[in-house]
């Protein structure tokens, strides 16, 4: 098998299918459109008004991965954006003066409205003001407070609830000229709830030995219908129980996580990550685990839309404004560092992981700000080694493959040092 | 006693500016048993419920340009802007070891995280980051905001074991008010005449009221009015801009003293902003935390750190300002990796480029060192200026 043919599972390809048909539903010029962002997005409501939702982070992601974001930073670089600031805000600018095109090859409509609900990233109120002065449609702010002491108080929630009464509810009926329904809201987050479960359930299977997944880079398909425009729908209840069996049957199999390049032969390292990987040499940099045998058990990025297995949280459709503002407050860099030192020290002792490994990003201020600190907070808290690698999310000028290799495999060899002495317990007893 | 001239007065200031150990407020904390201090970063936290709770509020700006950060590199990478890394270094190193507090309001990601971090490694201290609202209905984000203050007063109630009144916020409020007044008759007095009041010199009297008690602030800046006023300085030839985008991390002194050296008059500018957020006086009678919601929701400054709800009037606060200072141009200045700083500033420019109104763009670190690019550029625009100003 060449290098560069990756291994799709049948989930996979169900996954694309979905995607594209979403970018369809987007460019085909019947649906409105809200532009919209993946941390603690209100898809569900969204749906209440029959918009179709258009999360450029997403769109960034996907020129990355084309290798096209590159030449769409220099272009916004050209039109007076500083070289520090977010990447994917550029890509995003970038791609608007390349004529705006989505990956089905059609040209993106102007949204009818920027939803500007911004969870744990600072950045994004600013990315929106960018947007609302290109397209001039209706912008509405969605503000969720940090959750500075690590939960959500009463006064954040109500804060939330209200707006979503007084100025979202309001404005998307506007737009769209459907009226709000909150029988039809429940109903979507009952079913976003089913798919829940067996989203948790996929995260947590990999506690087994060998993990029958990747929860960083395997990670980044598994939650995709969750985090983007299915939440809520009945195709995705589907997507996740199909990706359950499909992991049932390589646990029953005793198969290793998936690579880029087939099955793993083995397990030999067992991380968690934190931060979000790099996407402009993606399934390079996969490959330089996966070619070590080593798989990631747990990683905050899989929580970066939202956080379903540290408490519990699930869609309640019960409670549909209040959930709505819960969801929002509980993604993973919506809570505070404490709270995020907690969360992975958890999942290091919980999944029997060697160490930590936290990928920091250049233009991502909301993950990696603080970062140090928490991982030495963690190493205190678990006695497992951690490592620090640097990269960026669409930049490619800001991937070294070779320091990142060198880091990675110089701390491979200190795992593997902290065994020989016994420092390692659970992963001396692979 | 004779009045100071102003070359003393400020000569003191900058002694309270250059001592990163905070004498003055350690001193103020010393003068009477059981007294806390509150530290808070830029931009803006409401500082009459620390007054009122008998507590002094501290303004940290950052380790400056003269303080080698050592441990602060360990904490942050290289991509990430000063202030947090030299805050960090001054906190491990003890010169904050007398502050009881620590509030951090709601700028970026930086800051938001550096509260976390407070957390992680100052477990005892009280810490508390400071949500401001983005939705300015009163009715909406009045409410959340209203709320959030009154959490600040019963976390500051239990830190000072005593209980912070409806009247103890009243007479803070007048307090302020009377050091918002203050500090705009200075702002006012060197946008007339700015060869008398060296914005180095006004931002040397501004730093010294993130250390002073307020009421001792604003006797400051009254002695300063006027022995500036009385002082006889030389007018120069120099153009007169606004400096935007320092809102948070400051540039250093140099940069200041080098952009008029260049031949620029600085007539307004972010520094400090907090001293200026509130843009009218807030009512001492009734509801106290209901007015300073009123006041941060319908009077409040315009800056990066805020959303602008209606689009046309984006960049209004700089348009007004150059107006209103008679400014020929706009200097952005902004620290390296600031988000807010650098994505507002292409919003901001396609406001004032329309309007025929001049500008350059410079970066920053609290530490940079070489003067020398930043006066080239400010006095190239000057000169520009003039010769516009001449055709």
């Amino acid at each position: 098998m060449s290098r560069q043919e990756v291994v799709k599972s049948n989930s996979h390809m169900v996954q694309k299918e979905m995607i594209t048909r979403n970018y369809d539903r987007i460019t085909g010029g019947t649906a409105k459109v809200s532009s919209t962002f993946v941390p603690g997005n209100l898809n569900e409501l969204l749906m209440c008004f029959d918009i179709a939702n258009n999360l450029p982070e997403i769109n960034a992601i996907q020129n990355a991965m084309r290798k096209k974001s590159g030449e769409m930073i220099a272009e916004a670089e050209r039109s007076g954006h500083s070289e520090d600031v977010c990447t994917y805000v550029k890509a995003d600018i970038g791609m608007m003066a390349k004529g705006n095109i989505a990956p089905n090859g059609k040209p993106f409509p102007d949204p009818d409205v920027l939803l500007l609900s911004y969870t744990g990233c600072f950045t994004f109120m600013k990315w929106f003001e960018l947007l609302r002065e290109q397209y001039k449609c209706p912008t509405v702010m969605l503000h969720v407070p940090y959750a500075a002491d690590g939960l959500p108080t009463k006064n954040m929630r109500d804060y939330i609830v209200k707006q979503l009464k007084e100025d979202v509810i309001p404005v998307l009926e506007k737009v769209s000229g459907v009226k709000f329904d909150i029988d039809r809201l429940r109903e979507y987050l009952r079913k976003s709830a089913i798919a829940e479960n067996d989203l948790v359930w996929m995260l947590e299977s990999s506690k087994r030995r060998p993990s029958p997944v990747d929860c960083y880079f395997g990670g980044v398909y598994y939650m995709g219908p969750i985090f983007t425009a299915f939440r809520g729908t009945d195709e995705c209840i589907e997507y996740y129980r199909l990706l359950r069996a499909e992991i049932e049957e390589r646990i029953a199999k005793g198969l290793c996580a998936q690579s880029p390049d087939g099955d793993m032969p083995e397990e030999n390292y067992r991380l968690v990550v934190e931060g979000p990987p790099n996407w402009t040499s993606f399934r390079d940099f996969w490959r330089m685990f996966s070619e070590a045998g080593a798989v990631v058990v747990a990683s905050s990025y899989t929580k970066v839309g939202g956080v379903y297995d540290y408490d519990g949280f699930r869609h309640d459709p019960g409670h549909p404004l209040e959930s709505l503002a819960d969801y929002c407050l509980g993604v993973y860099t919506n809570r505070n560092l404490p709270t995020r030192v907690d969360m992975l020290a958890r999942n290091l002792v919980e999944y029997e992981a060697d160490g930590l490994l936290i990928n920091s990003i250049k233009s991502c201020n909301s993950f990696s700000a603080g970062q140090l600190v928490m991982m030495r907070e963690i190493e205190k808290i678990t006695g497992k080694p951690g490592a620090f690698i640097e990269t960026d999310l669409v930049d490619p000028r800001y991937f070294s493959a070779a320091n990142v290799k060198n880091r990675l495999e110089s701390y491979f060899q200190m795992i593997d040092q902290k065994r020989r002495a016994g420092g390692s317990a659970a992963a001396a007893g692979a | 006693m004779s009045p100071r001239p102003v070359g003393e007065i400020v000569a003191a200031c900058e002694e309270i500016f250059e001592d990163l150990s905070f004498a003055k407020a350690r001193e103020w904390k010393a003068a009477v048993p059981g007294r806390k201090v509150i530290g808070y970063m830029p931009v803006y936290v409401p500082r009459e419920i620390v007054h009122a709770a008998g507590m002094l509020p501290l303004g940290i700006l950052g380790g400056g340009a003269d303080m080698e950060v050592i441990h602060g590199d360990a904490f942050y990478q290289s991509y990430i802007c000063r202030i947090p890394r030299s805050t960090i270094e001054m906190a491990i190193n003890g010169k904050l070891d007398f502050v009881d507090g620590m509030m951090f309001p709601s700028i970026c990601d930086v800051i938001r995280n550096l509260s976390g971090i407070w957390k992680l490694l100052f477990k005892e201290k009280y810490v508390r980051y400071f949500d401001a609202p983005q939705n300015f209905r009163e009715e909406v984000g009045g409410v959340f905001y209203a709320n959030e203050m009154r959490e600040l007063r019963d976390g500051l109630a239990k830190l000072g074991g005593r209980e912070v009144t409806d009247d103890d916020i009243r007479r803070s409020i007048a307090v302020y008010n009377e050091n918002r007044r203050w500090v705009n008759r200075v702002y006012d007095f060197r946008a007339d005449f700015p060869w008398k009041a060296p914005s180095a010199e006004v931002y040397l009297l501004m730093r010294a009221g993130m250390v002073l008690p307020p009421e001792e602030h604003t006797l400051l800046m009254r002695e300063y009015l006027a022995a500036a006023e009385a002082a006889n300085r030389a007018m120069r030839d120099n153009c007169r801009v606004v400096l935007t985008g320092t809102f948070c991390e400051q540039p250093p002194l140099n940069l200041i003293k080098s952009l008029e050296m260049s031949g620029c008059y600085i007539v307004d500018d972010d520094l400090m902003l907090v001293s200026r957020w509130l843009l009218e006086d807030v009512p001492t009678e009734g509801d106290p935390i209901g007015n300073l919601s009123r006041a941060f929701l319908l009077h409040s400054a315009e800056t990066a750190a805020k959303y602008e709800p209606d689009i046309a009037r984006k960049g209004s606060y700089l348009i007004d300002s150059v107006r209103k200072r008679k400014a020929d141009g706009v200097i952005f200045a902004a620290p390296s990796f600031c988000d807010p700083a650098l994505l507002d500033k292409p919003m901001i420019i396609s406001r004032i480029e329309p309007l025929g109104i001049p500008y350059i763009h410079i970066q920053y670190a609290e530490n940079s060192s070489q003067m020398q690019p930043i006066r080239e550029q400010s006095g190239t625009f000057a000169d520009t200026i003039k010769l516009w100003s001449a055709s």
